[in-house]
């Protein structure tokens, strides 16, 4: 359906490099990144508003790469969204309607404002709408021209809560409905959240990208594993082949995690434990876990899904209790505890894979 | 301290006021009601604010149909010595008019080109309204240009982006999107132009002492009979050019 192949595109300080892209039809792809990782520059070249200094866009096997911004059929809806302030909604959704007759221009407008359940707004001037309605009639009028693929610049970061999971809903009710979409966000929830598949861009360039189970949980980079919120992450090498299949990444010298991994020794990679795959303990306890190692409590932090202890056991490692917990045990800072974690909690890419 | 500084703004500000209004007053308070009227059913007086009225506005209205796209290209678009000819725009404000008339002239005259086409064509241009709308367009069309130029530039490029991004042609985008959200701008411009234009004298009294327009027949009344003979055609047209221009500015700030 869109393919992007190799586009580059140099601002100065700032350029896009080789970016690769995929989306099938049907298909709900994020884009994810931190803002100013290029990610709008990205929908800008794709919808023809910028031009790539190089490399090719095709659209349904069709490259577009040098046709004009009104030749492509691409709907963007813009992050603020170009409301016509001086026309009404109606007049807004049905603005690429204009070679219709009357009577099936005021169909598709009213069938699409139903959609988006906007229709008692159809005679208002677009300048009194409230951020929400706005983006609807942003959609509407973007679908009104049944673009081949949707383009959705941060769709949902000016919107309340409440807003946002409806719109969530709208998006994946399209979607469905058999639009295939091109979301670009800044939040991974959003993602989770709407994403068949994802793509993950840091300054200029997509550094992962796959179905997004795959992504979350084989992060390749330190970016991408700091950027969804795995924070033990770490450099490392298959060392010796352990009896009954049990492998080491050894991180540095004194620290190595045991995993279940057919990696051959000296393979390098990255190895990552999700912080709610870690246990710590007051002191050490026999259990099946494989990994157990010692460590000082350095820091103590509150986050969004409970409290994230940090205890450098010669790396530091975070472990994500709940705050009942925290106050059952009493953990303080510069305490000694133990902490485990099973050698299947442990995963392993190797950097060929990256 | 301060209720001094506030007291002198208060005077300087009165100061230049009267500046405006006291030589306006001191004519109109000179004319009698029945020199006035005298004036208003003087055929010629007549005939002078019609054909002025009617050059300037067919002036600004051919004029714009040009000026209004050059605006926003001037706006929208980047291309080599735009700032020089952004210069050039507001040389017609800043010549003398009396020398803009004379440039008129070899442009319009018998021999020029224009003027030898014209013939051909079996109609003179020198000392017609045509010329008159010419003279008077020339040194007013900057207001328009600079007030639509303005105005398209501040159209945000994102909706006339997003009306590509809808399919529409750039000439859509032009008449459905750049000129609606610029109105204002370009009816001030417009409102403008035809309101210095009407009042033109130095241009169009080289290209064309007759027909003669209300400027030049106050100017002649004055030259051949005096201040009292001038008085009344002055208060009477200036009476006139304020109601129009009042009228305009009430119409753009509607829309």
């Amino acid at each position: 359906m869109l393919k992007l192949e190799n586009i580059s595109k140099n601002f100065g300080e700032f350029s896009l490099k080789n970016v690769n892209l995929e989306v099938a039809k049907g298909e709900y792809f994020v884009l994810l990144g931190a803002s100013g990782a290029g990610k709008s520059i990205v929908l800008e070249v794709i919808a023809g508003l910028m031009n790539a200094d190089s490399g090719k866009i095709f659209l349904n096997e069709q490259e577009i790469s040098n046709f004009k911004i009104q030749q492509r059929k691409v709907g963007l809806v813009f992050q603020d969204y170009a409301i016509f302030p001086h026309k009404s909604v109606f007049q807004n959704i049905a603005y690429s309607l204009n070679k219709l007759p009357n009577t099936e221009k005021n169909e598709i407008v009213h069938s699409l404002a139903s959609d988006m359940n906007i229709l008692h707004l159809l005679n208002r001037k677009a300048d009194t709408l409230s951020g929400g309605e706005k983006q609807r009639v942003a959609i509407a009028r973007t679908l009104a021209r049944k673009p081949d693929i949707l383009l959705l610049d941060e769709p949902l970061s000016a919107l309340d809560a409440q807003l946002k999971s409806e719109l969530r809903k709208l998006l994946r009710r399209i979607n469905k409905q058999g639009q295939t979409i091109l979301h670009v966000t800044h939040d991974y929830d959003e993602a989770i959240a709407l994403a068949d598949k994802i793509a993950i861009m840091q300054k200029g360039t997509i550094v992962q990208n796959g179905e997004i189970k795959e992504v979350f949980q084989n992060p390749r980079s330190h970016f991408v594993a700091n950027f969804i919120g795995i924070n033990n992450y770490y450099e490392a090498e298959i060392c010796k082949i352990k009896k009954r299949g049990i492998k080491i990444a050894k991180i540095n010298d004194k620290i190595s995690f045991r995993l279940e991994t057919d990696e051959k020794e000296g393979t390098k990679g990255k190895v990552f434990v999700k912080t709610e795959s870690v246990f710590v303990f007051k002191e050490h306890v026999e259990s099946s876990a494989r990994n157990n190692f010692s460590g000082k409590i350095i820091d103590i932090l509150p986050v969004k899904s409970g409290i994230e202890l940090w205890i450098d056991i010669g790396v530091k490692i975070s472990a994500l209790i709940t705050l009942e917990t925290l106050e059952k045990f009493g953990f303080t800072e510069n305490e000694m505890v133990w902490i485990s974690f099973k050698a299947t909690s442990v995963q392993f890419v190797s950097n060929d894979e990256a | 301290m301060n209720r001094f500084f506030e007291l002198s703004l208060i005077f300087f500000s009165g100061l230049v006021l009267l500046f405006i209004i006291a030589p306006l007053l001191g004519m109109v308070i000179e004319v009698s009601a029945p020199d006035l009227f005298q004036a208003a059913i003087d055929s010629e007086v007549q005939d002078s604010i019609a054909i002025t009225l009617l050059t300037a506005f067919g002036g600004t209205l051919f004029f714009s149909i040009a000026a209004i796209p050059f605006a926003y290209v001037l706006a929208k678009k980047s291309f080599p010595f735009k700032n020089f000819i952004n210069g050039i725009i507001d040389i017609p404000i800043v010549i003398p008019h009396t020398a803009a008339g004379i440039a008129i002239l070899t442009v319009i005259s018998r021999n020029s080109v224009l003027g030898k086409v014209s013939q051909n064509l079996g109609f003179e241009i020198i000392g017609t309204p045509v010329a008159i709308s010419i003279a008077m367009a020339f040194v007013s069309i900057p207001f328009v240009i600079n007030s639509a130029r303005d105005g398209f530039a501040a159209v945000p490029q994102r909706l006339e982006k997003a009306a590509l991004n809808l399919g529409a042609s750039p000439m859509r985008v032009f008449f459905t999107i750049s000129v609606p959200l610029a109105r204002k701008s370009i009816i001030t411009g417009l409102v403008m132009m035809f309101a210095r234009g009407m009042s033109e004298f130095g241009a169009v009294v080289i290209v064309a002492y007759h027909p003669m327009i209300a400027p030049v027949l106050i100017y002649e009344r004055f030259g051949s009979y005096g201040l009292k003979y001038a008085l009344p055609v002055s208060v009477l047209f200036i009476s006139i050019s304020l109601f129009f221009f009042i009228l305009l500015r009430i119409f753009s700030r509607k829309n």
